[in-house]
């Protein structure tokens, strides 16, 4: 398959729009990098700084508004929503056994979701662990989300994965391996081969705090600014990988700050605030796409469950500190700034809800109908050919069960 | 398979003398100029053309774009390779030295070879990892190991070692047009060793084929790499020594195995020995052993021998003491005979 076939290939970038987002003039990113690698540009002492635009109750101060319009505004509340609720299903599912593992992302709604909005189609998304809502911002149906979960027959992964590791491939949402940090060096080879190509695309490539520390984000990083590659690399700073926190993670004063270090603009974002991270990652894409390069954004945000589902916290954190980031949940807060507005209400917010119990109801319902894999899909895609060595495999083992190789399952 | 397919249209092809090395070189060239997906990159092969050599005169040839230097970061080489494979690209990623692969190992093991299963096929990772590898050139510790056994073991690799100029083209070429990521280890000892035909312009050898070197019906040689030349000499010696027929088999590529071929050889000789200068223990000569005793074990009228390095760190000063050569084969094939 050529690479036109595989990457449709998009129109030349528009340019820069002229009239920048009243966020832009706030935001410590300067807007038009410059393309040389050795140049730092707009790391003012303002990036330390925590960007934010919604107060912790909603509220906006004057002429922060980046008054985006009415259909932005609801599609980012919408996704959050949805993706909060499916999260609360989903690990009621995995305590009912009906699911084996599930990683919840309640508290980090808006970062996800925020960037992601933030792309168009024709980019691709990286994603970590947490960012399933980015898979069905990119398309992917609740029902084959859940078809991932169960690790059925329905399965884009063919039931080959843990839980949570999604693929969408015609979203150009990539399929992630569990693996801390390996994806940050992939998202930046797939940004260094866009512009090899000439294609007018962004990457956006996710990692957590944890991912900081491992060794694929030096290498993502470094290759990233000397490449001048179009990417974002988005961190979620949600305070603990599993039962480390940042204070033992890393000794830097924020994670943002390690973008000057390579020499890329960098960006400290309040990650529960879901304007400020679409502000922020808009910024970053136009100037990716611009031909500025990479951006390291730091989403500061807090995961309010466990690590994982098999991940008891109350172990290893106080309760106050949780409580404390409830305060500041991103769903609340931007439900205020909308009801302000005079886009969301009481009537809306429960048949919105209503609507969603009932899409994630029938999706569970379609999903668990669904089989197990086909056993030959044990030993497909393990190459683009299956070999003889694992056809004989297969077939010894069947055997014993008392089964034999459907001879039309392997693409000769 | 995509790697056998030859493009039609292309004239019937001469052939030009060149080292092992200037055919590497040359299949790169080829590829470059047929597909413009594909491209050259790892540590000072820009314009200084590599360490060897390897990618002299193509980034003259097709500019920085498809040619060019990275930061010294084995695991950044591999992750933003595979990342580019994702993409659409044909990557060529050159690692330096085999002995230096270790930081890359969780991006190939992990990453590259489990993206079209884990994705169920939605993504796939068509890059070729060229590394030099083997001992015989005195690079003591670091210079000289033979690892290709960790990447056999790892399932969605395609492990491939050329031993002549004409393979190295023809094997690398299709390792390029491969689906699947392909390591393809040079034997770097035979760099220069000796010079062959290889014919110019479009040659494929299809992985998964073995080479039968040396036709003979007392007792096979399993080989790959550097080995294969002194084989051939081994069994010049037997045949002098003891006049015995040897049948030298030039694996050419460990993953997928060839397996036909080698049971066809054992089954006809009756006899095996397998030379590897990797460690002896779980080497690649140990999974070549096991095949030979669950398939053929009826056939065999004497032991299955490795003739193998030694189980330790690669030496420096002992390096001869270490390599197999062709006093140890031949005695490994006596071995076959008086046990």
């Amino acid at each position: 398959m050529t690479p036109a076939k595989m990457v449709k290939k998009s129109k030349p970038a528009k340019a820069t729009p002229k009239t920048k987002p009243a966020t832009k003039a706030k935001s410590p990113v300067a807007s038009k990098a410059s393309a040389a690698p050795t140049t730092t540009p707009a790391a003012t002492p303002a990036s330390q700084g925590l960007v934010r635009l919604l107060e912790d109750d909603g509220t906006i101060s004057k002429g922060k508004d980046p008054n985006l319009p009415k259909d932005t505004l609801l599609y980012l509340y919408e996704q959050m929503v949805q993706v909060r609720e499916f999260d609360r299903r989903m690990l009621m599912l995995q305590r009912q056994g009906r699911i084996g593992f599930y990683g919840p992302i309640l508290g980090q709604e808006a970062a996800t979701v925020g960037s992601v909005a933030a792309m168009e189609k024709r980019d691709w998304v990286f994603p970590a662990l947490r960012e399933g809502a980015a898979a069905m911002m990119r398309g992917l149906s609740l029902t084959e989300a859940i078809n991932q979960l169960i690790g059925n027959g329905a399965d884009r992964c063919k039931g080959r994965q843990m839980p949570c590791h999604y693929t969408l491939k015609e979203g150009n949402y990539y399929g992630m391996s569990s693996v801390i940090g390996t994806q940050i060096s992939h998202a930046v080879g797939a940004a260094m081969a866009a512009r090899l190509r000439g294609d007018d695309v962004v990457i956006l490539g996710f990692l957590g705090d944890g991912a900081t520390s491992a060794n694929d984000f030096h290498c993502g990083m470094n290759f990233a600014a000397v490449y001048q590659s179009p990417c974002i690399l988005f961190c979620q700073n949600n305070q603990w990988a599993i039962s480390v926190p940042i204070s033992k993670q890393s000794a830097s004063e924020t994670l943002a700050q390690k973008g000057k270090a390579y020499g890329m603009p960098y960006v400290r974002v309040d990650g529960n605030d879901v304007l400020a991270v679409y502000s922020v990652t808009k910024a970053a894409v136009e100037r990716a796409r611009s031909g500025g390069g990479p951006t390291f954004i730091e989403a500061v945000t807090y995961r309010r469950l466990g690590h994982s589902s098999s991940d008891d916290p109350t172990k290893y954190r106080d309760e106050a500190e949780v409580k404390a980031w409830e305060k500041k949940d991103p769903v609340d807060r931007f439900r205020a700034y909308l009801t302000k507005k005079g886009l969301w209400n009481e009537t809306k917010e429960v048949a919105f809800k209503e609507s969603i119990a009932q899409r994630v109801n029938d999706a569970i319902a379609a999903a668990e109908k669904n089989g197990p894999p086909a056993d030959e899909s044990l030993v497909t895609d393990v190459y683009a050919q299956v070999t003889p060595q694992l056809k004989e495999q297969l077939s010894e083992v069947l055997a014993l069960e008392g089964r034999s190789v459907n001879q039309g399952a392997f693409p000769l | 398979m995509t790697a056998t397919e030859t493009k039609t249209g292309a004239a019937t092809p001469g052939t030009k003398v060149m080292t092992l090395l200037e055919a590497i070189t040359d299949a790169m060239r080829t590829e470059m100029r047929n597909d413009d997906r594909v491209c050259v990159f790892g540590e000072d092969v820009g314009k200084k053309g590599g360490v060897f050599g390897a990618t002299m005169g193509l980034q003259d040839e097709f500019g920085e774009k498809r040619c060019f230097d990275t930061p010294l970061s084995e695991c950044g080489i591999i992750g933003a390779g595979i990342g580019m494979a994702v993409y659409g690209m044909r990557p060529i990623a050159e690692i330096q030295f085999l002995d230096f692969i270790y930081p890359a190992f969780d991006q190939i093991v992990s990453e590259a070879a489990k993206m079209r299963y884990r994705s169920g096929g939605e993504y796939t990772c068509p890059m070729v990892i060229r590394s030099p590898y083997g001992g015989g050139i005195r690079g003591g510790h670091y210079h000289s190991q033979s690892s290709e056994a960790y990447f056999c073991h790892t399932p969605g690799l395609k492990v491939v070692i050329p031993s002549t100029p004409a393979d190295a083209k023809g094997l690398l070429i299709a390792s390029i047009r491969d689906e699947d990521p392909v390591m393809f280890l040079e034997p770097k000892r035979i760099y220069r060793h000796g010079k062959g035909e290889v014919p110019t312009g479009e040659h494929v050898v299809p992985l998964g084929k073995a080479r039968v070197a040396r036709e003979g019906s007392d007792v096979t040689v399993l080989c790959y790499g550097s080995m294969v030349p002194m084989c051939e000499q081994a069994a010049d010696e037997a045949m002098q020594l003891g006049n015995r027929s040897v049948e030298v088999i030039d694996l050419r590529t460990l993953v997928p195995l060839d397996e036909q071929t080698v049971l066809a050889s054992v089954k006809k000789t009756g006899r095996c020995v397998i030379v590897y200068e990797a460690p002896k223990t779980c080497g690649y000569g140990a999974e070549l052993a096991a095949l030979i005793a669950e398939k053929c074990i009826e056939y065999l009228e004497g032991p299955v021998v490795r003739v193998a390095g030694f189980d330790t760190p690669f030496p420096y000063t002992l390096e001869p003491l270490y390599m197999p050569d062709v006093k140890r084969v031949v005695a490994g094939i006596e071995k076959t005979f008086v046990w």
